[in-house]
């Protein structure tokens, strides 16, 4: 992974006192709330319901053992306890008191690692793939690239006010992990016509509450050019982003009005004046940056292993949980790891500093030290050699980091919700409750397949719930918390948002309401046929007629208004 | 006579902000951008320093061939999360090569100046109210910087030693 020479170190060290400096003065009423509101943001602290939370930037999902061992003493030390993996790879903190957030960033700074930007209306901690280095479906590795935009946009001189937030993913494989089209800019690494691997590039993407698949402005952009590009978009929509309405100014908002040809043009006519620039990528830099994710020494005698196969003859709930929680690797003999934070009953993406310490141990003995996020808020061991899986599963399930549901329906995506956030309209953790407690049976959750369901306490759409195969959206209606069904939404190759399937429902009604839905499908499908392609063949009629009754025309219609 | 920042030292300003209605008399002055394509001829004429204030949302073009005769350009910021102006003064210094002073304007807070003088501005009236001697600081808070910017055309990766 990168490492920090003493220019990245003293950036971040420098950040560190800067942000000391800014919150005395706050303390001080040197600055007003206003004023000092976007200064903590780009650094990560939001005010919550009852506290600040300290969001810690994981860039792009890559966490050494000794910044995992760290992370846990922050939450022993500052915090409860626990901290929260969200959706974007990060981590959260939910208690943290201000005075203390700069020893916080300090402790940080130690192990490499930094708050920057993980907030504000700023380019925000670049996304990939969970499985990049490791997949066997990549071109290369993204990561690298990630490094590189992570560099360039970090505490950028002309992009620190934009009119809103701005996340960039990148994406190296065929099947994208990485929800690269709903992203303000998605890359995603293709071979060109000369063989040469550069980026198509996407635009406009993103969740919240107006929702858009990103279009893609350029097949292929030369790989030297990356920065420049970037630089154009970014300084078009500086410029051109509409900062009269908050939920008018993301740069889907400015993509759709101009259209996308027009957005691109524009682009085009900005890149051409700095293309040839200093920005411009020469082979040295990306080579020196290419060698800190070099691949490990991989064994050549890994795959001679026989006890992984007898371990999955003989042992059935070991046999069970390889088959969610363990995906292959490209070379024989490994295979990558899923960490599920998801067991039965608690929040989705918590984890507790034990299980941060213990974690960090267990990557230490068998993935090369190193932990990765995933956006679907579980974690992920690389590189383990699959005599080590068995032994990795008993230390995990000991650990209660093994439920064996990755990609189920119990693999659920939420947000924090209104327990923690000021912004939200309702609750996420208690539905995650009481779906995990109506559908706890592992063979109805197998028999249901590949099936995602995402959480959002409100349309700021944290949990991505747009994107879920069942979306599932908290909202206030006269004080009481409604919730909000969708059907058919993906972040994959083939991205979708769901479709509203009716009226929304209580909360005490919304397992039942899944169940229905789930019933549908099942009646439905054909053999081996995951729950959205059953949903993309049938359409929405049969599941809006299993929830409501026939005929929900009129009632339906009179309340989905009130909610548009 | 004001205060404001300029090349990292507080001094007395020298320049005369005109509202469009008043009188522009002698002395450096600053005008509206819409006072100075209405006036252009006359205001130049004055053989005196001229300097213009332009919106975060000014199209260069209109100034361009104005540019080597105008002392100072004056962005406005009319809240400080506006980050419009951060492009237009790159894009004075780095695309239309101008040399004279780059003034922020308006809501202009201590720390925005080290963004600020990257982008280009050489001067920074704050908004009253807030301290010179504090604001200086933040010129000092990093000294090491990734990107290209108008103080330096080479990125970090072209200057890692």
């Amino acid at each position: 992974m990168y490492q920090y020479d003493h220019y990245d170190q003293t950036l971040v060290d420098q950040r560190v006192a800067q942000f000391r400096g800014q919150v005395r003065r706050y303390l001080a009423g040197e600055l007003s709330d206003d004023e000092f509101r976007p200064l903590r943001l780009m650094n990560g602290l939001y005010l919550q319901t009852h506290a600040y939370m300290l969001r810690i930037a994981v860039p792009y999902g890559v966490l050494a053992s000794r910044q995992l061992r760290m992370l846990a003493h922050i939450a022993r030390t500052y915090d409860r306890g626990y901290g929260h993996f969200t959706t974007r790879q990060n981590i959260q903190f939910n208690w943290p008191e201000l005075e203390r957030v700069p020893d916080i960033l300090a402790d940080l700074a130690s192990v490499q690692m930094h708050a920057i930007q993980t907030s504000g209306n700023c380019i925000r901690n670049v996304t990939s793939d969970p499985l990049a280095g490791v997949a066997d479906d990549e071109l290369e590795d993204p990561r690298p690239w990630c490094e590189i935009i992570r560099q360039w946009s970090t505490l950028h001189p002309e992009f620190s006010f934009l009119p809103r937030k701005f996340k960039i993913a990148v994406s190296a494989s065929k099947q994208d992990r990485a929800a690269v089209q709903v992203h303000d800019i998605g890359l995603y690494l293709v071979r060109g016509a000369d063989g040469e691997v550069g980026f198509r590039v996407l635009v406009g993407g993103g969740l919240g509450r107006t929702p858009m698949i990103g279009q893609t402005i350029r097949e292929f952009l030369p790989k030297q050019h990356l920065l420049s590009y970037l630089e154009a978009i970014l300084r078009v929509y500086n410029q051109e982003g509409r900062r009269d309405n908050l939920y008018k100014s993301r740069i889907k908002i400015l993509v759709k009005a101009l259209g996308a040809a027009e957005f691109g043009r524009r682009v085009e006519v900005e890149w051409a004046q700095i293309r040839d620039s200093a920005l411009q990528l020469e082979p040295a830099e990306i080579e020196r940056i290419r060698a800190f994710f070099a691949a490990p020494a991989y064994a050549a005698d890994a795959a001679a292993d026989a006890s992984f196969d007898a371990h999955l003859a003989a042992d059935a709930a070991f046999a069970t949980w390889v088959r969610r929680n363990v995906a292959g690797h490209r070379v024989a003999g490994y295979r990558n790891v899923f960490v599920s934070l998801k067991p039965f009953g608690r929040p989705p993406g918590d984890i507790s500093a034990g299980q941060m310490e213990a974690l960090a141990d267990l990557a230490d003995r068998y993935a090369g030290g190193k932990v990765h996020s995933t956006f679907t808020q579980n974690l992920l061991l690389t590189d383990v050699r699959q005599a080590d899986v068995y032994p990795l599963w008993q230390a995990l399930a000991a650990l209660d980091l093994a439920t064996p549901t990755i990609g189920t329906l119990a693999d659920i995506i939420a947000c924090p919700g209104l327990d923690y956030c000021s912004l939200a309209n309702a609750e996420s953790i208690s539905v995650a409750k009481s779906l995990h407690a109506r559908f706890d049976e592992l063979d109805y959750l197998y028999d249901l397949g590949d099936l995602r369901l995402n959480i959002s306490g409100c349309m700021n759409s944290c949990a991505h719930q747009h994107v879920g195969a069942i979306g599932i959206l908290g909202v206030d209606k006269s004080g009481e918390q409604w919730y909000q069904i969708t059907l058919g939404g993906s972040s994959g190759n083939v991205a979708s948002l769901g479709d509203v399937i009716g009226p929304s429902v209580r909360h005490e009604d919304v397992a039942d309401t899944i169940a229905r839905v789930l019933e549908v499908y099942l009646e439905q499908r054909e053999p081996d046929e995951p729950f959205l392609d059953t949903y993309r063949r049938i359409g929405m009629a049969p599941f809006k007629a299993r929830v409501y009754g026939v005929p929900a025309k009129g009632r339906a219609g009179k309340e989905a208004a009130a909610h548009v | 006579m004001s205060e404001i920042i300029k090349h990292r030292q507080i001094v007395a300003d020298e320049w005369r902000s005109v509202a469009d209605d008043e009188t522009v008399g002698t002395g450096p002055v600053i005008v509206s951008l819409a006072r100075f394509l209405a006036e252009r001829e006359a205001l130049l004429a004055r053989g005196e320093a001229l300097g213009v204030r332009v919106p975060p949302d000014v199209r260069l073009d209109a100034l361009a061939g104005d540019l080597p005769r105008l002392a100072l350009i004056a962005v406005e910021f009319p809240v400080f999360k506006d980050g419009r102006g951060f492009s237009v003064a790159r894009l004075l210094r780095e695309r239309y090569g101008f040399h004279g002073e780059i003034r922020a304007v308006g809501d202009v807070l201590r720390d925005q100046l080290f963004f600020m003088e990257r982008s280009g501005f050489d001067a920074f009236a704050v908004r009253p109210g807030k301290s010179l001697q504090d604001a200086l600081a933040a010129f000092d808070e990093f000294s090491v910087t990734y990107q290209a910017a108008a103080d330096d055309p080479r990125p970090l990766f072209r200057r890692r030693g």
